[in-house]
């Protein structure tokens, strides 16, 4: 690791202040940013650490009846902390081991849009709302492909708004090395529609798969699935699986989510 | 080079680090408690698993600043007041949950947090929990033996595959 500064602010405030610096970064859970810093991938002037913002950790409900989440609330929060929607803890609960859960946050998962990540599925999939010390972004406006996302150098994600859907199941395929989704799909049945978000696949990062949300919207069955298929074009394509593997996956852990959906 | 104040295995424990010093380089080379083991300093395989604030984390994959004011436990803290193995540390030796013990301080730092959680796990239970620690040795069949013997459950009825 290169040499940096280390600020621990404990207002929100501060730590945009001190974001303000060139080359500064901020610090959630450190669970992918210590491993870059070490592979000198990252080479920040200073990390500014989240972890003592109190303003930006933990769960509340708004009165539109979505989930607030903080940014900085660890996965193994989430996981304890959302007993009515039980997907989204499912999927939090199932991030790596407990360590990692312990310490990996909300935000510093979506702000970094890994293409294999599990929490950009459920944002996508959910219609969430990314609240940043700025703005307010959709989910939909948000992930602009692998570890691109419309977040501006130095803005924070403060909170996480997710509405609460009828019935929702994120199917994750785990790559067992990594423990991250070799394909990972979260389907989620709203009053007005279905959105059906998949990870782990594509070159571009998480994307909605339309032609699924349209046959579900009329028949919530993994039947009204069955003939669907992604092409393989655009698909990752690695040592753990070729990009027809990966699109025969997306089929496959659609149908099975919309059955755990229920 | 910032001073570092927390509490180490119940003691006020001081040093110096820099931004970049994770706290496993802090425990071990600033305090000098080697129990704490670096396997792969990628944040794979949980042989420097610690507790902070009574959670288990990767002692790689955080920085030794983060831990300012912070309770953490280690493995050297783990024994019974008069000095013997405490309940998990004898399970793991009754049952050869350990071979070459490279993985041992931080697989009891995760079984340890397990049962603060789950008192009495289950079989699955105990490998779904143990999943970031990686053993080369045991193929895990003794470790979740001991897991289970020390939260005073059968460890025998769990047939060998
Ligand atoms: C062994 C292992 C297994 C894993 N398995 C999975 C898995 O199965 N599924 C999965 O989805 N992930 C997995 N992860 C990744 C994990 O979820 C990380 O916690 C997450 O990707 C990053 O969150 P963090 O809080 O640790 O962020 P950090 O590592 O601290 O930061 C990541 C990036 O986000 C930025 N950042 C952090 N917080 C904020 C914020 N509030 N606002 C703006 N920017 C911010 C940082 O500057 C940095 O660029 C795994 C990680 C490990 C080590
Ligand atoms: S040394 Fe920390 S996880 Fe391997
Ligand atoms: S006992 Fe040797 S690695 Fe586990």
């Amino acid at each position: 690791m290169y040499a940096f500064d280390f600020e621990k602010p404990t207002s929100l405030n501060e730590a945009v202040t001190a974001l303000q610096t060139e080359e500064a970064m901020p610090l959630g859970g450190g669970q992918t940013l210590i491993p870059s810093l070490k592979q000198r991938l990252a080479a920040p002037s200073k990390l500014v650490s989240l972890r003592g913002v109190d303003e930006i950790r933990g769960i509340c409900r708004d009165d539109a009846g979505r989930i607030c989440i903080g940014g900085g609330t660890t996965h193994a929060e989430v996981a304890a902390g959302v007993p009515e929607y039980p997907a989204l803890a499912a999927l939090a609960a199932n991030i790596g081991d407990p360590a990692v859960r312990n310490r990996g946050t909300i935000g510093g998962s979506l702000a970094n849009n890994d293409p294999s990540a599990c929490y950009p599925a459920a944002a996508l999939a959910s219609g969430a709302t990314i609240v940043t010390n700025t703005r307010e972004i959709a989910a939909d406006d948000y992930f602009e492909g692998m570890f691109m996302t419309a977040l501006e150098e130095g803005e924070i994600i403060t909170e996480v708004r997710f509405p609460v859907p009828e019935k929702a199941h994120y199917e994750k395929f785990e790559q067992p090395a990594s423990r991250f989704a070799l394909v990972g799909v979260f389907v989620a049945k709203f009053a007005d529609g279905v959105r059906v978000a998949v990870t782990g696949a594509s070159e571009e990062g998480v994307f909605r798969w339309s032609e699924a949300e349209a046959a579900l919207a009329s028949d919530f069955t993994p039947e009204a699935v069955q003939g669907l298929s992604v092409p393989a074009e655009g698909m990752i394509g690695d040592l753990h699986g070729s990009p027809e593997y990966r699109a025969h996956l997306v089929g496959v852990m659609t149908r099975r989510a919309v059955a755990a959906a229920g | 080079m910032t001073k570092v104040s927390m509490t180490v295995n119940g003691e006020a424990a001081e040093g110096e680090a820099e931004g970049r010093t994770l706290l496993v380089e802090f425990l071990r080379e600033e305090l000098g408690l080697t129990g704490t083991h670096v396997g792969c300093d990628t944040s794979q395989c949980g042989a420097c698993v610690v507790h902070v604030d009574g959670r288990a984390v990767k002692a790689c994959t955080m920085f030794a600043l983060e831990a300012e004011g912070a309770e953490v436990r280690t493995i050297e803290g783990m024994a019974n007041a008069d000095g013997s193995l405490n309940v998990v540390q004898q399970a793991f030796q009754d049952h050869h949950g350990l071979q070459c013990g490279f993985c041992t301080p931080g697989m009891v730092m995760s079984a340890a947090a397990l049962l603060d959680e789950t008192p009495r796990p289950s079989e699955a239970e105990i490998r779904d929990y143990l999943e970031g620690n990686i053993c080369r040795c045991t193929g895990y069949h003794n470790i979740v033996k001991a897991v289970l013997a020390a939260s005073g459950q059968d460890a025998e009825r769990i047939a060998a595959e």
